[in-house]
């Protein structure tokens, strides 16, 4: 590393993400020129084909984004169509909602911890090496994965691309009988979250920290889920604090009407995904965020689980900003959702109706939720017979791309700074940097009516 | 062992030192809902990974295996230049190919842009289109190789999926019923939806193999495993209007998931010239 020409380092193809993705690393000397993360996922234009379908169409539709967080794209969707037609669906059509939001998050959620991101912390390469080596894990893992499959399942049909979610509530809501079985499941997944959390929390874990801003939704009295009000926490760069700072700093709120003037995309030549900022600056959605804005409103057995863990008191704002302990901090949201799912199991009384009606109405809707990865933005533009005229999705992949890139920057640097590295080892390393993110490159490729063109 | 349907080019089998066949799981255009399902089979999972090699899986692994390989999983539907010379690959490398769900097999939501102007929706999308190369169409894989089987639904069903794996580590054909979602909701018992209430339902031409969830679930079938084997749209569009259906609803229910199945995009372009 002692001359001073540019040196490129490829990550061909990104393992254990969702998606397709590479990178791209130019060096010079220690310092890293420039971390491209290249989206190659090939686009699908869901933008461009929502136009000119009926209102009642996109949740059933961009649920196909993506195959690992369905539930997210339905719930945002109904969430901005019914706000486009001024209803609002409230009381145990409301619960039923975030119930089945916490089953997506429960396997969604399980699924990166065990599957995706476990095998960087013990040396290998895949579920399946894992499955050899530490056979007890894993199939603690499959079975805490299930009992949210099993969510999804009894309210949806099926797991991935469940069929009941429908604008005003559900096609059919299950009896108090149904959900029985579920909640047994759910009394044992408990004990499986809980060992979860204490599993990851003693991994190995680098030092490091991130500067970026943090997105996430926040509600009053609840860990914000299927809704909310954009809350941004200051980078700790800006109050001069270093990146691995676990001090909780000023937030602010804006509305959801305004979502599209503050975070704002952009495109790149060399990704299929928009990247976007956050009022000009690099932003981070996801585990991290919703940690330290909403940490208080988790309950108090997440809130032990996250103080046992290392992660500080959730209850006096402990904040985590290292990248690599996000496993830690969605162990803890596991945890959260299943003791949720409960609660709102043993509160349930079946509704009336299924669903409250929705009847179109010209206007413009906004509607958002906390995806497993982070804040997921829709917005629909409806004509007087509900006609879908235009249609945003904002995914949380592609607000994160930029906070993807700096973490990757930052870890190459700071290796570099040590001394040689291999290009393997560099790729390793930069490729653990961004599954830290639990990146969702499917959804990240399909975006938005743009303000702004870019040379 | 069956005969190989690609005319003979297939490798030998990639067996490895345990006897044990290998699997590869490729992705093209995709939610990658369809290679989770392999990973929703908990209960089948670590049984799966004793009895086969999974040899390239990258959503589930970073190793990357070297083919040829015994079963190749393909999801996606073909839609980039680069794809193209991506698909002929996968099927030298692999002994049987089986294409997993409706994207793979029919192209997808994405082919949504088959019925339009393809640079119209980049331009929606993308401020900058000639950053972004794709091809006009997205296309099912069998319009590009020669593939074994088809394993249909958005996504596939699980059930289906271990159906077929087992089959060909078993040597045998897999069973996999091509029969309309009807024969499913009678043997679910479910009251019809259409005939009780009223409900349009494309479970009469739609390819079974969900379990008829939908009705079970209070709605019509919305098609998502793509037309079945013995379909009568000249009876079943009459049973849509009947039911309140007008034109653009009934284009727009055939114009999904499996909007460019070939007896789906017919149906369609006809009832959108009437």
């Amino acid at each position: 590393m002692t001359d001073r020409d540019t040196r490129v380092v490829g990550v061909g193809a990104l393992g254990r993400v969702e998606g397709e993705g590479a990178l791209r690393l130019s060096l010079r000397g220690d310092e890293v020129e420039h971390a491209a993360l290249s989206i190659y996922e090939p686009p699908r234009f869901f933008e461009a084909f929502l136009r000119g379908r009926g209102h009642t169409e996109p949740p059933d539709l961009t649920s196909r984004v993506c195959g690992i967080c369905p539930v997210a794209y339905q719930m945002s969707a109904c969430q901005a169509l019914e706000d486009a037609c001024g209803v609002v669906v409230g009381g145990q059509l409301a619960a039923l909602r975030r119930l089945m939001y916490c089953g997506e998050w429960i396997e969604s959620q399980t699924l990166h911890v065990y599957l995706l991101h476990a095998p960087d912390f013990l040396g290998c390469d895949s579920l399946f090496d894992l499955a050899a080596s530490h056979r007890a894990d894993v199939e603690r893992g499959l079975r805490l994965k299930q009992a949210g499959n099993a969510v999804v399942e009894l309210l949806g049909g099926r797991a991935i691309h469940p069929v009941s979610a429908r604008l005003g509530g559900f096609h059919r809501v299950p009896s108090v009988e149904e959900l029985r079985p579920v909640a047994a499941r759910l009394r044992q997944a408990m004990e499986d979250a809980a060992r979860t959390v204490r599993w990851v929390s003693g991994f190995d874990f680098p030092d490091a920290g991130c500067d970026h801003d943090l997105l996430a939704l926040a509600a009053p009295g609840t860990y914000a889920i299927e809704g909310g009000v954009p809350t941004v926490m200051d980078a700790p760069g800006l109050h001069g604090l270093r990146a691995d700072s676990g001090q909780p700093l000023p937030t602010r709120t804006f509305g959801l009407r305004d979502f599209g003037r503050h975070v704002v995309e952009h495109q790149v030549p060399y990704s299929t995904a928009l990247h976007s900022r956050l009022d000009g600056r690099r932003h981070l959605t996801g585990s991290l965020a919703r940690f330290a804005i909403s940490g208080r409103e988790l309950s108090p057995t997440a809130r032990q689980a996250a103080r046992e863990a290392g992660l500080g008191d959730p209850a006096e704002g402990a904040v985590c900003r290292n990248p690599y302990r996000s496993i830690v901090v969605r162990a803890v949201e596991v945890l959260y959702a299943v003791e949720e799912a409960l609660r709102i199991i043993d509160a349930y009384e079946p509704p009336s109706r299924p669903f409250v009606d929705v009847p179109p109405r010209a206007g413009v809707g906004h509607g958002a939720t906390e995806a497993p990865r982070g804040l997921l933005y829709h917005r629909y533009r409806l004509d007087g017979t509900g006609t879908v005229l235009e249609a945003d999705l904002v995914p949380p992949t592609a607000q994160n791309q930029g906070a993807i890139e700096e973490d990757v920057r930052r870890a190459v640097h700071g290796r570099l700074g040590e001394g040689t590295a291999t290009d393997g080892e560099l790729a390793s390393l930069s490729e653990r940097a961004i599954r830290n993110h639990d990146p969702c490159i499917s959804c990240s490729a399909h975006f938005l009516d743009l303000t702004v063109e870019r040379g | 062992m069956t005969a190989d349907p690609a005319g003979g080019t297939a490798p030998a089998p990639g067996e490895d030192a345990d006897g044990r066949p290998s699997l590869a799981v490729w992705k093209f255009a995709s939610c990658d809902g369809c290679q989770l399902t392999v990973l929703d089979c908990e209960e089948e999972l670590v049984a799966l990974a004793g009895a086969v090699r999974v040899s390239y899986f990258l959503e589930a692994s970073t190793e990357a295996g070297e083919g040829p390989y015994d079963l190749s999983l393909v999801e996606g539907s073909v839609t980039t230049p680069q794809d193209l010379a991506r698909i002929a690959h996968v099927r030298r490398v692999s002994r049987r190919l089986v294409t997993i769900g409706a994207c793979a097999t029919a192209g997808g939501v994405q082919a949504l842009r088959n019925f339009a102007e393809v640079g119209d929706f980049l331009s929606v999308v993308y401020a900058r289109p000639d950053y972004i190369a794709t091809l006009a169409d997205s296309t099912p894989v069998s319009a590009h190789v020669p593939v074994d089987l088809e394993l249909r639904g958005c996504p596939i069903d699980r059930g289906q999926l271990l159906e077929v794996i087992t089959a060909y580590l078993a040597g045998r054909s897999p069973d996999v019923p091509r029969h309309s979602v009807c024969f499913e909701c009678k043997r679910r018992g479910t009251v019809c939806v259409t005939v009780a209430r009223g409900v349009p339902c494309l479970g009469p031409v739609t390819h079974a193999g969900c379990g008829a969830l939908c009705p079970a679930y209070g709605r019509g079938c919305y098609g998502c495993f793509g037309p079945s084997d013995s379909t009568n749209f000249g009876a079943f569009v009459p049973l849509l209007r009947r039911d309140g259906m007008d034109t653009l609803d009934v284009v727009r229910v055939l114009r999904t998931f499996n909007a460019a199945a070939p007896e789906f995009a017919a149906v369609s372009r006809r009832e959108e010239a009437r």
